[in-house]
Order: C-alpha cells, then sequence, then structure tokens
C-alpha cells in the first residue's frame, strides 16, 4: 500500500460516517420537528459555533489550559508514584489501595468542595482535572514497571547492575508502552475533570470556561450553544489524546516493525 | 559460592541440590566437575531441571543444599548467559544492546562499542550494527544475544536452549557457528538442550540428567573430529553418538 492509499483508507471510513451520521440527525430533526431547545440540528449548532465564536474561543483556551496543567501534573506525579511502589512491595501494599480512591472518587461531589477550598477558577479547574486523571497514570505505570522481562532482570543482575541502572536502563523503558497508554486515557479524563470543574466555578460567577458556558447555555435553553461547547470540549480531549499518540509513535518507533518509517 | 584452587577445573558441582518454596524438587544432588575449555551438553526432558542448574551456577539462584564451586581464576563479569529466546531490549539498537554488559559493567564509552562492534563481527552481524530487535528475524536475534554474551570475553558460556525457538536450517548453521566459536576462543561451555544431535554435534562431553529432580544418569564423551561441519551430520560415527545419547536419554526417563 503507498502513503496516499493507506491515508485514504484509515481516514475515510471515520469521515463516511460522520457525514452520514449528521446529515441523519439534521434530517431527523426537520422531519419530526423537535423542537430546538430540546435538540438543535447539526445546521444550527454550526450557527452558534459561528455567532459565538469569540467567547467559545475565550471558553475553550481557559478550559485547554486548565486540563492541559491537570494533565501534565497526573503524568509527572503518577510516574513519580509509581516508581517507589513498583520498588517496594510494602510501599505498594501500604498506599495502592488509596490511589484506587483516586479513581472511585465521583468528581462531581468533591468538585464544589474543591472550587471553595482552593479558589474559583483555573487551580480548581484544573485540581479535578488532576484528581480523574491521576489513577490512570499511576496504574498502568505500575503495571508497566512490574512487568518487565524477568529474564532481563536476571541478565542485569548477572553483571551487577545497581539499582539505579535497573530502574533506568530497564524497568522505565519497559514501562513506556503501558506509560503511554496510561497517558491516553488521562488525556480525554483531563478535559471531563476541567469541564466538571467549571460548572461550579461557574456558579461563583467567573463566566469563562467551556464547563461555564455549558451551564450558562443549559438555564436560559440555548441548547445551540450548549451543543456548539460540549463540541468543542470533545475536540479539546481528541486533540490532547492525538498528542499523546504522535509522542508515543515517537518514543516506540523502533520497537515494533509495524512502526517502522517506509 | 566458594572458589577452586585448581586451574584446570572451572567448575565444579558438589550434591548440588535445589528445592523450591513450596516443595517441588528441581535437582536432587548432581556432582560434576567440569574442565576449563570444555565443551560440555546437558541432555535432558523438559523439567528436570536444566534451566535451573544454570541458574544455580550463575549465581542467579543460590542451592538448597551442596555447593558450587568456580576457578579462582574468574573475574567479575566474566560469566555469560544466554536464554531461551534472545530477550533483546527493543528500544536499543544491535550494538547498543550487545554494548549493554559492558555498560553495566562500568566499562568506557569509546571501549565497550569497540568491543561490542568486535563481537558482532565475530556472530557475522557487522553489517546490521544500526538496526532494531524489531527489524531482525529470529536467526539473527538469536545471533545479536550470542554476541552479548560474547563481549565479556566470557571464561563460563551458560547456553539454556538458546537455538530451540528456531527453525532447523537457521539452528545448524548456529550450531556450526557456535562451535567454531569456541575453537577460537576456548571457553568453558555448558549447553542444555534436549536434542540429541545438537548435543552430538556441538559436545565434547555429555551429561544425561533424569526427569524431575533432576540426576546425572550418564556421563558420555562424545568421540567426534574438534572440527566440526555440516556433513559430518551424514556419517556413521554421528549416528552412533546420537544411538548412545538416545539410549541414555531412554534410561533416564524420558
Amino acid at each position: 500500500m503507498t502513503r496516499k492509499q493507506r491515508f485514504v483508507s484509515t481516514v475515510l471510513p471515520p469521515v463516511v460516517v460522520l457525514i452520514l451520521a449528521t446529515a441523519g440527525l439534521e434530517l431527523a430533526v426537520r422531519i419530526f420537528q423537535i423542537q430546538p431547545f430540546l435538540l438543535p440540528a447539526p445546521s444550527r449548532v454550526a450557527g452558534a459555533l459561528w455567532k459565538y465564536r469569540d467567547e467559545l474561543a475565550i471558553s475553550l483556551w481557559t478550559t485547554a489550559q486548565a486540563a492541559l496543567i491537570g494533565f501534565v501534573a497526573s503524568a509527572v506525579f503518577g510516574i513519580l508514584l509509581a516508581i517507589p511502589l513498583s520498588a517496594w512491595p510494602l510501599a505498594r501494599r501500604a498506599f495502592y489501595p488509596y490511589t484506587v480512591f483516586f479513581q472511585t472518587v465521583p468528581i462531581i461531589a468533591i468538585a464544589p468542595l474543591l472550587v471553595i477550598w482552593i479558589n474559583p477558577g483555573l487551580e480548581s479547574t484544573a485540581t479535578c482535572a488532576f484528581v480523574v486523571s491521576v489513577f490512570p497514570v499511576i496504574a498502568n505505570t505500575l503495571t508497566g514497571m512490574l512487568s518487565t522481562d524477568p529474564a532481563l532482570v536476571d541478565l542485569f543482575r548477572l553483571y551487577d547492575a545497581g539499582a539505579w541502572a535497573r530502574l533506568w536502563k530497564l524497568r522505565l523503558p519497559s514501562a513506556i508502552p503501558s506509560i503511554m497508554t496510561g497517558l491516553r486515557i488521562a488525556a480525554g479524563l483531563a478535559v471531563i475533570g476541567t469541564v466538571v470543574g467549571e460548572f461550579f466555578v461557574g456558579l461563583l460567577g467567573e463566566a469563562e470556561g467551556l464547563g461555564v458556558r455549558i451551564v450558562a447555555a443549559n438555564k436560559v435553553g440555548k441548547t445551540d450553544l450548549l451543543f456548539a461547547a460540549v463540541l468543542m470540549a470533545s475536540l479539546l480531549g481528541l486533540a490532547m489524546f492525538a498528542g499523546v499518540n504522535l509522542a508515543a509513535k515517537l518514543l516506540l518507533r523502533h520497537w515494533h516493525a509495524s512502526e517502522k518509517d517506509t | 559460592m566458594e572458589r577452586l584452587a585448581s586451574d584446570a577445573i572451572a567448575l565444579r558441582l558438589q550434591s548440588v541440590r535445589k528445592t523450591f518454596p513450596g516443595g517441588v524438587e528441581a535437582v536432587a544432588g548432581v556432582s560434576l566437575d567440569i574442565k576449563a575449555g570444555e565443551f560440555l551438553a546437558i541432555l535432558g526432558p523438559s523439567g528436570c531441571g536444566k534451566s535451573t542448574l544454570l541458574r544455580l551456577i550463575a549465581g542467579l539462584d543460590s542451592p538448597t543444599g551442596g555447593s558450587v564451586e568456580l576457578s579462582d581464576k574468574l573475574e567479575r563479569g566474566r560469566i555469560a548467559y544466554v536464554f531461551q529466546d534472545a530477550h533483546l531490549l527493543p528500544w536499543r539498537n544491535v550494538l547498543r544492546n550487545v554494548a549493554l554488559p559492558l555498560e553495566l559493567l562500568g566499562i568506557p564509552k569509546q571501549k565497550r562499542l569497540a568491543s561490542a562492534r568486535e563481537a558482532l563481527e565475530r556472530v557475522g552481524l557487522g553489517d546490521a550494527l544500526r538496526r532494531y530487535p524489531a527489524q531482525l528475524s529470529g536467526g539473527m536475534k538469536m545471533r545479536v544475544s550470542l554476541a552479548r554474551a560474547m563481549v565479556v570475553e566470557p571464561r563460563i558460556l551458560l547456553m539454556d536452549e538458546p537455538f530451540a525457538a528456531l527453525d532447523e536450517i537457521t539452528r545448524q548453521a548456529l550450531d556450526e557457528q557456535l562451535r567454531n566459536l569456541w575453537l577460537k576462543e576456548r571457553m568453558t561451555v555448558l549447553f542444555v538442550t534436549h536434542s540429541t544431535a545438537e548435543a552430538a554435534f556441538l559436545a565434547d562431553r555429555a551429561v544425561v540428567l533424569t526427569r524431575r529432580p533432576g540426576r546425572v544418569v550418564t556421563d558420555i564423551a562424545v568421540d567426534l573430529p574438534v572440527e566440526r561441519t555440516g556433513p559430518l551430520r551424514a556419517t556413521a560415527q554421528f549416528a552412533g553418538v546420537i544411538r548412545l545419547l538416545y539410549e541414555a536419554l531412554t534410561k533416564g526417563g524420558a
């Protein structure tokens, strides 16, 4: 397959689905004459996107900052925490249950508290993003580091490798594929966490992020604006996911014969 | 691990036992003297404790009874181990994979890369230095693994069914290459295999172990020419050695 053919065969199918689904929705809304405040037609959403483009751009930027800060904090903290947990079984037994806690916390319940405790604004929304996205990083890094090839561990022991060499030259690089899986999940979750945090920031009058926009649009029945904001949030999550994917591709380009450049 | 005073003996096993926690007895009293520069095949059915024996010799595990004694002359890092599969680091190219043992032993960069290049030349991979494991065939990966073992100029080379996963033709080619390497370097080789043909072609001496727990049943001197090439496999003499090994293996309960 040439580069062009491969591009067409991977990009074309989802694009066709998108066009068909959008057209179907447009048609259904018109035929059944659904009220715009219940379900706006895609054309109306597109109209809202254009009409409110300045406000939405500001909102997108606000949300993107918080989601990125939360995501980077999750990546750094998650990996740094997983290293000692992987090295010491006792530490793992002592702390791992509490990292699971991060995943089971219903963010919707604690977000209002975080907003009050920290500050309504970037700090609290980034914290929400961090809380929901840190667990997959810890869990996946840990899995990766604990499943290092035992034969290679033996090889390192045979040549008297110290703890530092084992970590840097074996355990951490072995875990990269798993770490990347964790980061892919964390990227999407960080955006969700931020938007949820913003719901409550909005209640306190700081009108900026996409979440704030969503709540405000909902109150006044501007469902088309609501959908436009949701779309922006999804695209933001998608962009962050794509960024992690690109990083993974660069880091792992030699690992699999399938990913080498042709 | 104790040290031997004599130079002629590279390795002495005295009633070596290994029982794993949980009560599985893998090795039950193996005693062996292995001469320096000897090519020894360890032959036995699956699960006879062959791999355990190698791990005990490498010091990766300690015996629950008996002793493993190594020659006085053996310096640190001069034992090499080749596993059943190549086990290369996928994020390192061939050259840096081979240089790894020297890197862990703290040899300076220039020196270790030069040694790695030389080791790769010796296994016929001098032109694949910059390639990554994912781009290599099974046979090439195994040769990289062999080069990684040879790079420390081992006095003792432990090999645990290293070519078992390869096709017959590649395997025979690698057997021949290994035998030639040994003729040049004369390190002590302990080669674990369950193939009588491989043991006959490679070794000068073969010991046969029983099914678990492993015990030595036969110690056979392989009476074949020192220089061995492909055509030897078709001779009556070779067939005779294989029959001898086969009978010993059958006696051992395989």
